[in-house]
C-alpha cells in the first residue's frame, strides 16, 4: 500500500492506503469518488475511461496510478472551465444531441478533445481514425462526428 | 381534431417476450381495460402536498372507483400514475417520467407529449425521474418499444388536462366564457380583449377547478404542433456531457464496499468447495462466502462474493480465488455440437406447427425449387455500462439502486429469496448504460441483495465485462432449412421452414425470442407455408434481445425472398412487393396485425430515395430490405463496395419509416441510427459460442463492435401518417441485416446464409 500524489482538474490530491498497481481509473472512481470517468472493458478495448495525461487522452483502466504519480490528469469533471463554460466539445455533444445511453459519452467526449487540441480541424478520415479505439454501444457514431466538426469551428482546440 | 389510426391491439404477442404479455394480461384484467374503454376512463387525481404547490395534477390509467382505490393502497384496481405535472406558481413546469431510461430517450419524449397538450414552452419544462411504486404508477418498464404506443393517448390527456383546468381558471377571472379563452406557451389569451394571463399566476387558481371529464377534453391538431417532431436534446445531457453520477455503477453510498459474484463458466454448476480463508486474507478483501441460489432461470445462480474496499482489489481477490465446481447439473452443450445437428434434424421432416394451403402440392408442382440454409449465431447484448447493482440491507429493509428496465420484476425474486416481505425491497431506479433487452432480466441485482443480505454495509456489485459475455441472457441463434417454389410465371408459390427451435428446460416452451411462425415470413401473399420445428432442450440461458425474434428471423426471410426473386430472373423490389399483396390491414387488432399499405408504401419510397436499380460499378451492390416489428414498418436499402479480397464497406444505408409520426426528431433518429450501425455490428463479426457449456468470448478483442470508421452515411425518411405513433427502440434493425447481406449479393454474386459474414469470408472494414 501507498501514498499517491496526482494533479486532478487542477487540484492536487493525495491518495492514501493505495495499491500502487490500482489503475488510474479505481483510483479515480473508489478512492476520490470521481464517477464521470467509466469502466467498460478494463483491457484498453473499448474507450469508456479515456482521460488526459498532461493533455493527451490515454485509457485509465490500463495505467496504474503509480506510473502517473505527480503528474496532470484531467477528467470528464475537468472538462469544463466551470458549469457555466462548457468545452466546446461539450456544447457541441449537447447541440447535436450525441447520447443514447451515454456512457461512452465521457470517454468519447475526453478523447475528441484531445483530438482537436492537436488537430484543431480534422476530416472526417481523421476523426474516424483517432476516435477509431472508442466504443459506442448505441451506434451514435454519425453524431459524434458532426459533434467534433461543430467543436472545431467553436474553437475547440483551445 | 383528426382522430389517430390505430393498426394494433397493445398487446402485438409476436414480438413481445411471452412473460410480458402474461404480464400485461393479468395487468389488464385487474384493469378491465381495452384501449377504447381505456380513454373514456382515464382519471385524473389533484395532489396535495408537493413541494412547489400550484396545480399538481397525477393522471391514471384506470377506471373511476381505482381512483378512490389508490387511497386504500388496494392493489386489485389500483390506479396506476403514468406521470405527474406540477404548475408552480413561479411558471416552472415540473414534469415526472415513470419508466427506466436505458438509452431509448423515453425520459425525454414522454415528458414532450405531455408539454406539446398543456401549451408550455420546453425551457419551462423540468423532468423529475419518479419513484418506482406499482402501487401508484402500475407498470414501469422499458421493453418491446411500447412506451410510446401505451402512453400517448394517456400523455396527451394530462397536457390536455392541465391545460383545460387554466384555461377555465382564466375564464372565471374574466367572467367569460372557456370558449373565449385560448391556451399559447404558458399564457391564455382572452380572444375578445388579447389580455392574457400566465400559467403562473393562474397555477392556484387553476388547482381549484374540477378536473375535466376524459371525454370532453379537446387535443390539439397534429399541424398546430409545436414541440412534437422536433429535434429535441436528451433532458439528461447537461449531467451526462459534465460527468456528474447518473448511471447505476455510479452509485454512491457511506461507507459502500465492493463485491464481485464468481458463477460456475459453465451455466448452472454449483460450488463444491472454494480456498475462502485464502481470498479472505488478500489485501482488503472484507469478506468471501458461498451463495447456494436456486438456480432457477433469471434469479440467483450459484457462485462466490468476494467483497472487499474497492472494486479493484474485489476484481484481484477474484483472480486469487480458485473453485472447484460441480457440474453435475451444468450445461455441457456446444455451439458447434448443435450445428451438426441441425443440418442433419433439418433435413428431416417434422410435423407442421403451421401450414397453410398445401406446401406438399406447391412442391410437386413447381417449375423451380430451391433449397437453402441458413444459420445465424448467440449474440450477447453487451451493454457498454457490465451489469452492476448496489444494495444496502439495513433495518430489516433491502435498498437496491439498479439500472434495470424492469425494476418491478425484482422484488418477487429477491423476497422469496431472501425471505424478505415483498414491501421491504425498496427500488430506486438509475440511469442504465445501454438495455436492448439485457436489463429485462434481474439476476445480477438479485446477487447484490443476496450479497448485501450477508453484509454489514452498502455494497455495490460490478461485474467486470469477461463476467458480462460470460453469464449474459443470449439471443438464441437459429437454423432454418427453406424450400421456396416458383411457378413457370415465376410467382412465389410456397415455402417451408424446417427449422430447429431451441426450448427452455424447466418449461418446454421456445426459448425467448426462439419460437417462429408463419406471420414472421411477412409475405402474405404466399399461397402455401409449412412451418416444422424440431424441438431440441437447451440450457444455455436465453433472453430478448433488440427486436427478439424479428432480429434474427427477419434476415434468414429478407435474404431468402430476394434469393427466390432471383431465381425467379425477376427484380428484388417488384418481387418483394408482390408478396404483400393489394394494400389492405391483415389481422387487424390482433398479434398478426399487418397493414400492407404500410409495407408496400415504405418499401416503395425507400427504392425511390434510394435510387434503386441505379447502374452500380464493379463490385459494388445495393440490397433491400423490409420487416415490420414492434408496431413499426421500416424499408432499407444498403448499399456496399466489396473489394478483391472480400473486404465489405457499407457506403450508405437508406431507410424509410412509417411509425405514425416522430414524436422527437432527435432522438427517434438516434434510434434508427443505432440501430443500422448495431445491425452491421452483428453482421460483422458477432458470435457467441460456447463449449462444455461455457462461453468462449470474453471481451471486445473476442466479440467485436463497430468502430467508428466503420458506420457508413445514414438518411432516414420518415413517412407521416394518421396513425397513432409507435416506438423506435427496435423497429430499425431487423431489415438492416438482410439489406446488407443482399448487397454483398448484388455486389459479389455470393449469397451469405450464415452469420456474422466473417464466417463466409467477408469482412467488414
Ligand atoms: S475500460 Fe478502459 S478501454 Fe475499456
Ligand atoms: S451512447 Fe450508449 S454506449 Fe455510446
Amino acid at each position: 500500500m501507498a501514498t499517491i500524489q496526482i494533479r486532478v482538474n487542477g487540484t492536487n490530491r493525495q491518495i492514501d492506503d493505495i495499491d500502487p498497481t490500482t489503475p488510474l481509473l479505481w483510483a479515480l472512481r473508489d478512492h476520490l469518488g470521481m464517477v464521470g470517468t467509466k469502466f467498460g472493458c478494463g483491457k484498453g478495448l473499448c474507450g469508456a475511461c479515456t482521460v488526459h495525461l498532461n493533455g493527451t487522452a490515454i485509457r485509465s483502466c490500463s495505467t496504474p496510478v503509480s506510473a502517473i504519480e505527480g503528474q496532470m490528469i484531467t477528467t470528464i469533471e475537468g472538462l469544463a472551465k466551470d458549469t457555466e463554460n462548457l468545452h466546446p466539445i461539450q456544447e457541441a455533444w449537447m447541440e447535436h444531441d450525441v447520447p443514447q445511453c451515454g456512457y461512452c459519452q465521457a470517454g468519447q467526449m475526453m478523447n475528441a478533445s484531445a483530438l482537436l487540441a492537436v488537430n484543431p480541424k480534422p476530416s472526417d478520415q481523421d476523426i474516424d481514425n483517432a476516435m477509431a479505439g472508442n466504443i459506442c454501444r448505441c451506434g451514435t457514431y454519425k453524431r459524434i462526428r458532426k459533434a467534433i466538426h461543430t467543436a472545431a469551428e467553436n474553437g475547440g482546440a483551445r | 381534431m383528426k382522430k389517430d389510426l390505430y393498426d394494433y391491439e397493445l398487446i402485438p404477442d409476436v414480438d413481445m417476450p411471452a412473460e410480458f404479455v402474461q404480464r400485461i394480461k393479468d395487468y389488464d384484467d385487474l384493469e378491465d381495460t381495452t384501449l377504447d374503454t381505456n380513454m373514456a376512463r382515464r382519471q385524473f387525481l389533484k395532489l396535495s402536498g408537493i413541494a412547489g404547490g400550484g396545480l399538481v395534477l397525477a393522471f391514471a390509467m384506470g377506471g373511476a372507483p381505482r381512483a378512490e382505490a389508490a387511497h386504500h393502497g388496494n392493489k386489485k384496481g389500483a390506479a396506476a400514475l403514468n406521470a405527474y405535472v406540477q404548475i408552480k406558481p413561479d411558471g416552472k413546469v415540473v414534469i415526472a417520467a415513470k419508466n427506466p431510461e436505458v438509452g431509448q430517450g423515453v425520459k425525454t419524449f414522454l415528458p414532450m407529449i405531455i408539454a406539446e397538450e398543456l401549451e408550455v414552452p420546453w425551457e419551462s419544462v423540468s423532468v423529475i425521474q419518479s419513484d418506482i411504486d406499482e402501487k401508484r404508477y402500475g407498470r414501469q418498464s422499458a421493453g418491446g418499444s411500447q412506451s410510446t404506443p401505451r402512453n400517448w393517448t394517456p400523455m396527451r390527456e394530462a397536457g390536455a388536462t392541465a391545460r383545460t383546468m387554466l384555461v377555465n381558471a382564466a375564464a372565471e377571472k374574466w367572467g367569460v366564457s372557456a370558449s373565449k379563452c385560448k391556451a399559447e406557451q404558458g399564457q391564455v389569451i382572452n380572444t375578445s380583449n388579447g389580455k392574457k394571463l400566465s400559467y403562473a399566476e393562474l397555477a392556484d387558481a387553476a388547482a381549484e377547478q374540477a378536473i375535466p371529464d376524459a371525454k370532453i377534453l379537446s387535443f390539439k391538431d397534429r399541424k398546430d404542433f409545436k414541440l412534437l417532431g422536433k429535434f429535441i436534446g436528451g433532458v439528461d445531457n447537461h449531467a451526462l456531457v459534465t460527468g456528474q453520477p447518473l448511471f447505476g455503477i455510479d452509485t454512491q453510498l457511506p461507507g459502500m464496499l465492493h463485491a464481485v459474484y464468481v458463477k460456475c463458466p459453465a451455466f448452472y454448476g454449483k460450488v463444491k468447495r472454494a480456498n475462502l480463508d485464502e481470498v479472505k486474507n488478500l489485501p482488503g478483501v472484507i469478506d468471501a462466502f458461498i451463495i447456494e441460489g436456486n438456480s432457477v432461470d433469471g434469479e440467483l445462480s450459484p457462485g462466490v462474493a468476494i467483497v472487499a474496499k474497492t472494486t479493484y482489489q474485489a476484481f484481484l481477490a477474484e483472480k486469487a480465488l480458485q473453485v472447484s465446481w460441480d457440474k453435475s447439473d451444468a450445461s455441457n452443450e456446444s455451439w458447434g455440437d448443435f450445428k451438426e445437428m441441425a443440418k442433419d434434424l433439418t433435413s428431416k421432416s417434422a410435423p407442421a406447427t403451421e401450414e397453410s394451403g398445401d406446401m406438399a402440392k406447391a412442391i410437386s408442382q413447381a417449375d423451380k425449387v430451391v433449397d437453402s440454409f441458413y444459420t445465424y449465431p448467440f449474440l450477447s447484448h453487451s451493454n457498454l455500462e457490465p451489469q452492476n447493482c448496489a444494495a444496502w440491507f439495513r433495518n430489516g429493509k433491502m435498498e437496491i439502486y439498479a439500472p434495470t428496465q424492469t425494476p418491478q420484476g425484482i422484488a418477487g425474486p429477491v423476497s422469496k429469496i431472501l425471505g424478505l416481505k415483498q414491501e421491504d425491497v425498496v427500488i430506486t431506479q438509475v440511469r442504465g448504460g445501454g438495455g436492448f433487452g439485457r436489463r429485462l432480466i434481474n439476476d445480477w441485482v438479485t446477487e447484490a441483495a443476496a450479497i448485501a443480505h450477508k453484509v454489514d454495509a452498502p455494497v455495490k456489485l460490478t461485474w467486470n465485462r469477461e463476467a458480462d459475455m460470460a453469464h449474459d441472457f443470449y439471443r438464441v441463434g437459429g437454423f432454418h432449412n427453406l424450400k421456396g417454389t416458383l411457378d413457370k410465371k415465376g410467382k412465389l408459390t410456397g415455402l417451408q421452414d424446417r427449422t430447429l427451435v431451441f426450448t427452455n428446460k424447466s418449461n418446454g416452451r421456445p426459448v425467448r425470442g426462439g419460437g417462429i411462425r408463419g406471420g414472421n415470413i411477412q409475405a402474405p401473399e404466399i399461397p402455401n407455408v409449412r412451418i416444422e420445428a424440431h424441438e431440441i432442450p437447451l440450457t444455455i440461458p436465453c433472453g430478448w434481445w433488440r427486436a427478439p425474434t424479428s432480429c434474427s428471423v427477419a434476415w434468414v426471410f429478407q435474404s431468402f425472398i430476394h434469393e427466390m426473386a432471383e431465381a425467379a430472373g425477376r427484380d428484388h423490389l417488384e418481387f418483394l412487393i408482390e408478396q404483400f399483396g393489394e394494400p389492405r390491414h391483415l389481422g387487424k387488432q390482433t398479434a398478426r396485425d399487418f397493414n400492407t399499405e404500410r409495407a408496400i408504401n415504405v418499401t416503395k419510397d425507400v427504392a425511390e430515395k434510394a435510387n434503386w436499380g441505379r447502374k452500380m460499378k464493379k463490385g459494388q451492390g445495393q440490397g433491400l430490405s423490409f420487416y415490420n416489428s414492434h408496431l413499426g414498418y421500416f424499408a432499407e436499402v444498403a448499399e456496399v463496395t466489396v473489394d478483391s479480397s472480400n473486404r465489405v464497406k457499407v457506403d450508405h444505408v437508406v431507410a424509410s419509416c412509417d411509425v405514425g409520426m416522430l414524436l422527437n426528431k432527435s432522438g427517434g433518429e438516434n434510434q434508427v441510427e443505432g440501430s443500422i450501425i448495431d445491425a452491421i455490428s452483428t453482421v460483422a463479426g458477432q458470435e457467441i459460442t460456447f463449449e462444455e457449456g461455457a462461453v468462449r468470448e470474453s471481451n471486445f478483442d473476442e466479440y467485436p463492435l463497430l468502430r467508428m470508421p466503420s458506420q457508413p452515411k445514414i438518411d432516414i425518411h420518415w413517412l407521416t401518417t394518421d396513425y397513432a405513433p409507435t416506438g423506435l427502440g427496435e423497429p430499425a434493425f431487423p431489415p438492416a441485416v438482410a439489406a446488407v447481406t443482399n448487397a454483398i449479393y448484388n455486389a459479389t454474386g455470393k449469397r451469405i446464409h450464415t452469420m456474422p459474414i466473417s464466417k463466409e469470408g467477408f469482412e467488414i472494414v
